[in-house]
């Protein structure tokens, strides 16, 4: 093995590493896929909804082997304050397609699947080796990688890094920084045991049906985050979020949101009873464009979460792993295809490609959006949704109140809160952001 | 913190399953007198709550819990409070559903 020489090494096996390994494999490269965990998926957090299309792509035939949890077909957002919800909810029967669009999954199971066929694919892939170290050139150019099993060298002629968002290999080697605190969510979930029948009766479901529940309000205490509940076969995913920034200054604690989350009046009747079997965290790239390092360079590229390819605004990360991850392999292929060495010049290709594609597009629309949430959170996560509770609760009580005075009354709430101004100017730089 | 509901960690941590390799933390606090903003900030949004005050003040990390997340990473590694690392393949936490 170690003088084995492979025509490319991918660091991370999750979805954009098995991704990218997919694809190189399946059309005959020599691939070797290292991931540090036991198995793949066992170091691996997401809440999880799976977009069909994006693995479409990929593996057109997923639905007949994958380990898909429900098809979803309901998806709530909530604001909250401490006793209150307003939502919106969409629901649909047009979800009960054929080929059903979103998924939830457990990703522990659903990446050994992956992995399975990345192995079937031709890919060697080898678990329970850390990469420690890039080898590089005299010119800086990256040659292949060290690992912690092996003595000496492992070369390649490209190395796909796909080590996620915490990615150590290469912040130490300089191609790109360490993320900066403002630009990292850290995500606390915890799976939560039903029997299913109870499930599909809480959330009104049928078989294999789906929702989700994305929330955000004064749960987080002015901190700019979310929280999910999502809805698995036997189990209910429930997670918050905030951004790393924001918990360095708080006084509140991870496990201490998600407890207020769970004991919320909306959410404790749906857990109610349930034995809980896991609790993860892990972090979630959210600068969006802004916080896009430097993608290739001679002998590498960098795919997935490590490049920070997250919708932070659509809850939007896996499928532009995924996507980001072949789009790499597809640009290397091309370049093996017309001999061309893989160069920084020559892999220039994959960000060009990349451009083309909706990861860079959405990622691009949204580049205002991180810095606007993280700057404006006291008011977006604290200050609006009370305001909102007060005034659908005083739109639903009925007090003899005349209605024009409790529209004033509203109205007035907002103004005292934020002045005129203050809302002008926030409703002004939202939708110049969303735009 | 007033209406912080209480939280044991460790019960949580309990569910769980870890291969800790003993004797090889991929985590080191840098020895020091009084701990920075940063470092004491740790003992907060650590969320395995690995990082903990001795009797001196200072703070001690203890890796067994370890989500292995990155959080402490991104705080407190820039300004060389704590040194970070993978653990060796194959341990530290092993997500059975992720």
């Amino acid at each position: 093995m170690i003088d084995e020489k492979f025509d490319a090494i991918v660091v991370g096996a999750g979805m954009a590493g098995n991704a990218a390994a997919l694809t190189m494999a399946k059309n005959g490269m020599k691939v070797l896929q290292l991931e540090r965990g036991e198995y793949s998926g066992s170091k691996n957090v997401q809440g999880a909804i799976l977009y069909a299309d994006m693995l479409e792509k990929l593996i057109p035939d997923f639905r007949e082997d994958a380990p898909l949890e429900r098809n979803l077909v309901e998806q709530r957002f909530w604001m909250m304050d401490d006793h209150s919800h307003t939502g919106l909810h969409y629901r649909s029967d047009d979800f009960n397609e054929e080929r059903p669009n979103r998924y939830t999954i457990i990703r522990a199971q659903f990446d050994k699947w992956f992995s399975q066929k990345v192995r079937e694919a031709g890919a060697t892939v080898l678990c329970e080796t850390t990469v420690t170290e890039l080898v590089r050139d005299t010119s800086g150019g990256v040659v292949g990688v060290r690992t912690d099993r092996r003595d000496g060298e492992i070369h390649a002629d490209v190395v796909v890094l796909a080590e996620g968002v915490n990615g150590l290999l290469g912040a130490r080697a300089g191609l790109r920084e360490r993320p900066n605190p403002a630009h990292v969510a850290l995500a606390v979930k915890e799976m939560h045991f039903l029997p299913r029948e109870t499930i599909e009766a809480r959330f009104n479901l049928k078989g294999d049906e789906g929702a989700v529940i994305e929330a955000a309000g004064t749960i987080t205490r002015g901190m700019t985050g979310m929280a999910f509940v999502y809805t698995n076969k036997e189990c209910i995913s429930l997670g918050i979020g905030c951004l790393i920034a924001d918990f360095e200054s708080a006084a509140e604690t991870p496990y201490g949101l998600l407890e207020r989350f769970k004991r919320h009046t909306s959410v404790a009747p749906l857990i109610e009873g349930s034995e809980v079997k896991e609790y993860s965290a892990h972090l979630i790239p959210e600068g969006g464009y802004k916080a896009i390092p430097q993608l290739y360079g001679k002998g590498w590229v960098v795919v997935g979460d490590a490049a920070q390819f997250n919708n932070a605004i659509h809850r939007e990360g896996s499928n532009l792993a995924m996507t980001s991850g072949r789009i790499a392999a597809e640009a290397i292929l091309k370049l093996r295809s017309q001999k061309r060495p893989m160069t920084a010049e020559n892999l220039a290709l994959y960000r060009r490609m990349l451009n083309e594609s909706f990861v860079m597009k959405d990622l691009k629309k949204y580049k205002d959006m991180p810095a606007l949430m993280h700057t404006q959170s006291q008011n977006f996560f604290l200050t609006y949704p009370q305001l909102f509770s007060k005034a659908m609760q005083g739109f639903l009580r009925i007090d003899g109140t005349p209605k024009v005075e409790k529209e004033k009354l509203a109205l007035k709430s907002f103004v005292t809160a934020r002045s005129r101004r203050g809302l002008f100017s926030d409703a002004f730089r939202f939708v110049r952001a969303w735009r | 913190m007033s209406n912080e509901p209480p939280v044991r960690v460790q019960d949580k941590l309990f569910y769980n399953r870890y291969r800790v390799d003993t004797g090889r933390a991929h985590i080191k606090v840098r020895p020091h007198g009084t701990p920075s903003p940063q470092l004491l900030s740790l003992l907060k949004a650590c969320p395995a709550r690995c990082y903990e005050l001795n009797d001196q003040g200072q703070v001690e990390v203890t890796i067994d819990g370890c989500m292995e997340c990155g959080t402490c990473r991104i705080i407190c590694e820039e300004n060389g409070d704590i040194e970070w690392s993978y653990p060796r393949g194959g341990y530290g936490v092993l997500f059975k559903f992720g």
